[in-house]
């Protein structure tokens, strides 16, 4: 045993799944000098790993969590730690056989082999599972089970014989020291009971435990630990006989929220269908106080009988098995269902490796090794793992457990793209929100705000446009045709949207300027009054953020970011401070916004104010301080739907008296209330304008999106090196607008894709499309174009195919809709593509 | 053949016990329960025993003694076999002295042979896991007038008769009783089943007979002041040794340990 | 005269360690209360006569003053109704000031069958007993020793018996003096034939994994089904079983039969040697009833290392042979 060390460059704490890996691909990306911690014994230190049921089912609809999977799934392999057994999800709803079609439309999209299977073939795979209990099955042949301890061992090994790594177990952290940073506290120190160690860098992969040690260095990680029950039933003689671990395909009881694994001669089953039981860290015992270990918590049988009865449904000879091992398995919960990854934001150098999952751990340990490198990671983009996506109100214990309770049943829930959280709403509001409530406003939820969706008092104008009610209750749920209606009325009249949500900061002070020029693509060194929309980067050039930036005053500039970013951009521009010279400020609280856009909207503002709002006073871009109605506004002229029109800033104080002024003038102008779906889809989608999350990754680049300017500018700024090489390089997929050119499904009426980034863009043939990188053609957003009366979709295509006229097809719920390519390159709008109409 | 096994509710709990603030109980805060694990095999054998008479009117009831939560302790044996449940409704019950226990038990027993029949053979656990008194299973069969035997490893039953092995360093002495009588038996006498799932769902249904024979108990001459853990040693393991040298430690730790 | 009165809970004749533990413990008390140390020894006229000298001269040496014989046919073998009745008539009859036993198997067993006979309270495992107050303090051992307990003992003859090992016996160190006999003759009714010893039986076959003495376990670490060679052969010299860990059977090594664990067998040996075991907790809860552990292990900060109270950190393929060689060396070697 080595001496314990007073100093190292990076200090993991937990040596889980999670932990190992990390060290492991630390050690592989070139840092020397690692010490990994775990207050428990090896190889199994008590966490959810020790009795996870370590088996993966690739197939996921987020691409994310697929490339972290598929990606964990080779690693294992590599290690000859995966038994390869295949897996079925079995239905025993009509609504699950759908959920399946849409898993098939996922499969096809990640080229993952999967398939539909009759009751027939569900049982010649698995001869013992009822008939008659079963609709149909989903086969995916690359399910595997995995040894999660020997592979956390071998990761070790890796890392320690490369002379990189020490670890110390049973050594039990008691404080997270930091020092003073620049803008925040930074890590200085890990103080454990066999002494200090100085460090650079922490990391937690600390599981269920990972809020404990994060409160020790004053951050936060959102989660929360919770009960998966499991039991281990057996011996029965159709598995002994086998003499395999896994001589079956692993059975996923989707619609009762079970799963059955053959383990050896017994079989494993869990349930995620019981209550929601979470527990606070602070009452996980410790491994000497543990029955069993911390993580195993007493079974609480009453909990688990519906899902025996359900289980000896599915096979009856389960009924006789011995219930020999019977747990209350810990495992954690975030308040989204997504892991907690990167840098945390309140202090400098500390990282989240958190809420991570066996099937996701060897990718999570290079994702966050690259992560920690490269200052991000390089495999996939991690936005919506990325531990900075909560807001301060996300991070407290309330929301946690409300949101985990909320979800904890979806585990293997039909969740729409589109669906909104219960609980935990109304909690953040915009200052107009008694007059959107009277307004009949159907809110979703954008970054903890309420967001009008769509107003119920303008159904009227659905007759009134005819738009027809969608078909298909999947393809209408979330969803309302008030929202055509609204996009119609805004581009005959005019409309006034909420986007009170936007998250807002303001940059100041002396050094503002080289730090702003830092931070973005574009030259934002422009007069006083004027606005840059642009890209931010990563340091390879991939997509950061894109915002817009506004110069207030010689040494002030505002930004504006989507409702959903707003955590990720301000760590992002707060990790950039330099140590002295700039100050930044997130204004969103303090701000109230609406959009006022369509034909008569300039009009109809100007009778509120003196300031001259005509194109030739008062340009494009243009940002200006004017009274509206003796309120004081900036007054801000832009839009992302394409009409004419402002933003309007306004104190949140004045917010009220804000939208009374300009619903009040409005009645002479036709001003209707219009929600978010015209602003974020069909206004947005029918000009072409990008989405963050959506066709703006880090995977991509500003030339790949269309976003590349023609000329470059000279100051130095984040991710330039990379840039300016992509600008040079032979493109290898452009951004292009998809137009569909029917919709119609087998059953005769019409389907509407999601665009929610799972629906692959094949060939007419069929065939899956991938670019010379190997990123795969599909739908980043679709959606109604009601000015153009078409449905429209964007996506990623290869050179050869991204050309105008190039026929193509998409596949939505395993069918394949035809579509057309009708925009690429910079320009994708199809609804005035000139911008004459925001010029007016 | 009618048999009664007795048991005690415990906590399930790891190596390091902690105690409640004011020292009277343990902290069963983060801790499961589960049944003493010499009456877990007592349950056992009583089935194996009517199993082997080949089931019928051969009935294994199940006794206890403490709170309500005690029915859990009950069900558990229903899901492996027992069949009629009694529980002794005392809430502070599991921390009783034990001769307390023994009345209380004692009162139980006449009544639900009172009601339902002698009992041929009762079963009682060595010791119990948490207490240890190893006392509480002899009382109440002297009381009932009734040979008891502890340390039981094996049971046969033959006629009215019953073939008792108790372990010794050698092997077995081998007691011969008439039934009725009783029985004080050891983990080890049987690998104990666990439910199986279908066990596990009738056992809900299983009705609990409440009894309320526990307020005539008195309490014994025993009280307890407080429970603490003995002081902590550093480390616990011994090393012999890093290399085959080690071999001669090994074979002097077997020889002290009597099994070389 | 009152005294502190120990009962010698012999085999047949044979004092076991445990006596001479409970009469060192009894030593103390007797000073503390200013009463001599007494012995009830109980037997019939043939086991005094063959054995006697012997138990006395070892109740001289641990401290007795004299030896209370109780004598009758039905005590030529142990029983607990005959043992409990003998006790209670020694009772009634010598009135003694405590009366003290090994917490012993038999010590426990006549203990309580004297306090069920006498209705008088048994503190059962003591490790500290103090007579100073009324009533006394006692602390006495639960969970197997893991927790203490203290207690107060309000008794008019208090009946303890002591945890075993808590004590170490020693004898007394001026070198025994004479003792003196006192016979008594209890009157056994018929219900002390209820339950006597029949019949001995002497096992050597038969022992399985869950009730063998010795179990030999293998892990991972083994590397290979014979690998597991080494142990069989270590087993079958200790007269015990060879077990596996999960990851064992998983390999098709070993049959799940083999299997220790949660969901294998679980074990209660004398003592479990886990051979490249790292120590899930799977196999540990199916382990961890042992009553002692020796882990072989090369990663001295495994599972099982940390929680066994004896390890040895090499490679159990060198390990695990020597020692079998150092056995047959030993059992070659005449006795000294």
């Amino acid at each position: 045993m080595s001496d314990f060390p007073a100093r190292a460059d990076c200090v993991v704490i937990g040596a889980g799944i999670v932990g190992n890996c990390l060290v492991g691909h630390l050690s592989d990306l070139g840092w020397t000098d690692i010490v990994l911690l775990d207050k428990g014994p090896l190889p199994n230190p008590g966490g959810s790993t020790g009795h996870a049921s370590n088996f993966i089912f690739p197939v996921d609809h987020s691409k994310e969590i697929v490339d972290l999977t598929v990606d964990s799934q080779r690693q294992y392999e590599a290690l000859g730690l995966q038994n390869t057994c295949g897996g079925i999800e079995v239905a025993r709803s009509p609504e699950r056989m759908e959920e399946f079609r849409r898993r098939m439309t996922s499969a096809t999209c990640w080229g993952i082999e999967s398939r539909l299977l009759s009751v027939d073939e569900v049982t010649e795979l698995v001869p013992f599972i009822d008939p008659e209990v079963i609709l149909g099955g989903f086969y995916t042949p690359s399910v595997s089970a995995v040894d999660s301890l020997e592979t956390g061992t071998q990761m070790r090994r890796r890392a320690t014989e490369a002379g990189h790594l020490q670890t110390f177990a049973n050594t039990e952290v008691l404080d997270i020291e930091t020092v003073p940073g620049a803008n925040r506290p930074r890590i200085s120190a890990v103080v454990t009971d066999r002494g200090r160690i100085e460090c650079d860098t922490v990391a937690i992969a600390c599981g269920v435990w990972s809020p404990k040690l994060a409160r020790m260095a004053g951050a936060t990680i959102p989660l929360t630990p919770a009960v998966h029950q499991m039991v281990d039933v057996g011996p029965f003689d159709v598995l002994v006989e086998t003499n395999q671990e896994l001589a079956y395909p692993i059975v996923r009881d989707m619609d009762t929220f079970c799963y059955e694994r053959q383990s050896a001669g017994s079989m494993e089953v869990g349930s995620y269908a019981h209550r929601p039981i979470l527990h606070r860290v602070e009452d996980i015992p410790s491994n000497e106080e543990a029955a069993l270990s911390p993580t195993e918590m007493p079974f609480t049988p009453d909990d688990f009988d519906e899902q025996l009865e359900q289980a000896i449904e599915l096979m009856e000879f389960l009924g006789d098995g011995e219930i020999k091992y019977a747990i209350n398995g810990l495992l954690s919960l975030t308040p989204d269902a997504a892991p907690v990854l990167g840098p945390t934001p309140e202090v400098e150098n500390l990282w989240s490796v958190a809420a991570v999952w066996v099937k996701e751990g060897p990718g999570v340990g290079r994702l966050m090794a690259e992560w920690m490198t490269y200052g991000y990671p390089r495999m996939t983009d991690p936005h919506g793992s990325d531990v900075t996506r909560f807001y301060p109100q996300d991070r407290n214990v309330i929301h946690i457990e409300t949101r985990a309770d909320e979800h904890f049943n979806k585990t293997y829930g039909i969740v729409h793209p589109r669906e909104q959280w219960a609980t935990r709403r109304n909690v953040t509001c915009g200052p107009a929100k008694a007059r959107t409530d009277d307004l009949g406003a159907f809110y979703f939820e954008a970054g903890g705000w309420e967001r009008p969706h769509w107003y119920e008092t303008n159904a009227d104008l659905v007759e009134h446009y005819g738009i027809a009610q969608r078909t298909h209750e999947w393809d209408a749920r979330w969803w309302s045709p008030i929202t055509d209606a609204e996009h119609l009325h805004l581009r005959e009249h005019c409309g006034l949207v909420d986007i009170s949500p936007f998250q807002v900061f303001e940059v100041s002070g002396p050094g503002v300027v080289p730090y702003i020029e830092k931070m973005a693509v574009n030259k934002c060194d422009l007069p006083v009054g004027r606005s840059i929309y642009t890209p931010v980067l990563t340091a390879d050039g991939g997509f950061r953020s894109d915002l817009t930036i506004v110069r207030l005053a010689e040494d002030r500039f505002r930004i504006a970011t989507g409702a959903f970013d707003g955590g990720r951009d301000e760590y992002w521009f707060r990790h950039n401070l330099p140590a002295d010279g700039v100050h930044f400020e997130n204004r969103t609280e303090a701000l109230a916004t609406y959009g006022v856009w369509g034909p008569n909207a300039v009009s109809l503002l100007q009778t509120l104010t003196e300031t001259d709002l005509s194109q030739e006073a008062f340009g494009y871009g243009q940002v200006r301080d004017a009274l509206l109605s003796g309120i004081p506004t900036q007054m801000f002229r832009i839009s992302y739907v394409g009409d004419a029109g402002f933003e309007i800033y306004c104190p949140t104080s004045a917010g009220l008296a804000l939208w009374d002024a300009i619903a009040q003038a409005g009645r002479e102008f036709n001003l209707r209330p219009v929600g978010a779906g015209v602003y974020g889809t069909t206004g947005r989608l029918e000009k072409g304008y990008r989405l963050m999350g959506a066709e703006l990754e880090s995977d991509y680049n500003p030339v790949e999106a269309g976003l590349a300017r023609p000329r470059v500018k000279a100051a130095d700024f984040i991710g330039k090196e990379a840039y300016l090489a992509a600008r040079e390089a032979p493109l290898a997929a452009q951004l292009s607008t998809l137009r569909f050119d029917s919709l119609r499904c087998a059953e005769g009426y019409d389907r509407f894709p999601m665009g929610a980034g799972n629906e692959p863009v094949l060939t007419t043939d069929g065939e899956r499309i991938t670019d010379s990188h190997g990123r795969v053609s599909r739908l980043t957003t679709a959606g109604n174009a009601p000015s153009v009366d078409a449905y429209l979709a964007m996506a990623y295509l290869p050179p050869e195919l991204a050309a105008v006229g190039t026929e193509l097809a998409v596949m939505y719920q395993n069918e394949l809709y035809p579509a057309t390519v009708a925009a690429t390159g910079s320009n994708l709008a199809l609804f005035d593509p000139d911008d004459n109409r925001m010029k007016a | 053949m009618r048999i009664l096994v007795c048991v005690k509710r415990v906590p399930a709990v790891g190596s390091r016990i902690n105690v409640t603030a004011d020292g009277q109980q343990v902290d069963t805060a983060h801790l499961g329960f589960t049944t003493s694990p010499h009456e877990e095999c007592a349950v056992e054998e009583a089935v194996q025993i009517t199993e082997r008479l080949g089931g019928g009117d051969h009935t294994v009831a199940v006794l206890t003694l403490g709170p309500e939560e005690s029915a859990e302790q009950l069900r558990y044996a229903a899901s492996v076999g027992g069949s009629e449940l009694a529980l002794v409704a005392a809430p502070g019950g599991l921390d009783w002295d034990p001769q307390r226990t023994a009345a209380a038990i004692t009162a139980a027993v006449a009544e639900l042979e009172a009601s339902g029949g002698e009992f041929d053979l009762i079963l009682f656990g060595n010791e119990s896991a948490d207490g240890g008194n190893f006392q509480v299973g002899i009382r109440v069969a002297y009381a009932l007038g009734r040979p008891i035997v502890n340390g039981i490893k094996g049971i046969d039953v033959n006629g009215s008769g019953i073939v008792a092995r108790r372990e010794t360093d050698a092997g077995y002495e081998v007691y011969e009783l008439e039934t009725p009588c009783a029985l004080g038996v050891k983990e080890g006498i049987n690998l104990p089943r666990y439910p199986t799932m279908k066990g596990r769902l009738s056992s809900r249904k299983a009705q609990v007979a409440e009894l309320d024979c526990a307020e005539d108990a008195a309490e014994g001459g025993q009280a307890r002041r407080r429970l603490h853990r003995p002081p902590e040693r550093a480390s616990t393991t011994v090393m012999l040794g890093d290399s085959a040298a080690a071999a001669p430690a090994v074979v002097d730790l077997l020889d002290e340990l009597g099994v070389l | 005269m009152s005294s502190v009165a120990v009962l010698i809970d012999h085999d047949r004749g044979v004092p076991p360690g445990g006596a001479l533990e409970a009469l060192t413990a009894a030593r103390r008390l007797a000073a503390e209360l200013d009463v001599p140390v007494n012995a009830v020894i109980l037997g019939d006229s043939e086991l005094f006569a063959t054995h006697g000298a012997e138990l006395f001269a070892a109740c001289a040496s641990y401290g007795a003053a004299g030896v209370h014989c109780g004598r009758h046919s039905l005590l030529a073998d142990y029983g607990p109704d005959a043992w409990g009745a003998a006790l209670a008539a020694f009772v009634e009859a010598a009135q003694p000031a405590a009366v003290i036993a090994a917490g012993t198997d038999r010590g426990a067993e006549a203990m309580a069958q004297l306090a069920a006979r006498t209705d008088l309270p048994l503190v059962a495992n003591c490790v500290s007993v103090s007579s100073a107050s009324d009533p006394w303090q006692i602390t006495r051992i639960q969970w197997g020793g893991s927790l203490l307990e203290d207690v107060t003992l309000s008794s008019s003859l208090p009946l303890l018996t002591i945890a075993p090992h808590s004590v170490e016996a020693e004898p007394v160190p001026d070198g025994a003096a004479d003792i003196e006999t006192v016979d008594f003759a209890p009157d056994l009714g018929p219900e002390a034939e209820r339950t006597l010893v029949r019949n001995r039986v002497t096992l050597t076959e038969g022992i399985t994994l869950s009730t063998s003495p010795v179990v030999v376990s293998g892990g991972r670490g083994v590397g290979s089904a014979e690998g597991f060679a080494a142990l069989e052969d270590l087993a079958e010299l200790l007269g015990g079983r060879v077990g596996c860990s999960r990851a064992v059977t998983n390999n098709g090594w070993r049959s799940h039969a083999d299997q220790v664990g949660q969901t294998g067998t679980r074990i209660a040996p004398e003592i479990y040697i886990a051979c490249g075991i790292s120590g899930a907790i799977q196999h540990w809860v199916g382990a961890m009833g042992s009553k002692n552990i020796l882990a072989i292990n090369i990663d001295p900060e495994a599972n099982m290392v940390t929680k066994a109270g004896y390890a040895v950190i090499a490679d159990l393929h060198a390990v695990v042979p020597a020692i079998s060689d150092e056995i047959r060396r030993r059992r070659d070697r005449p006795l000294d």
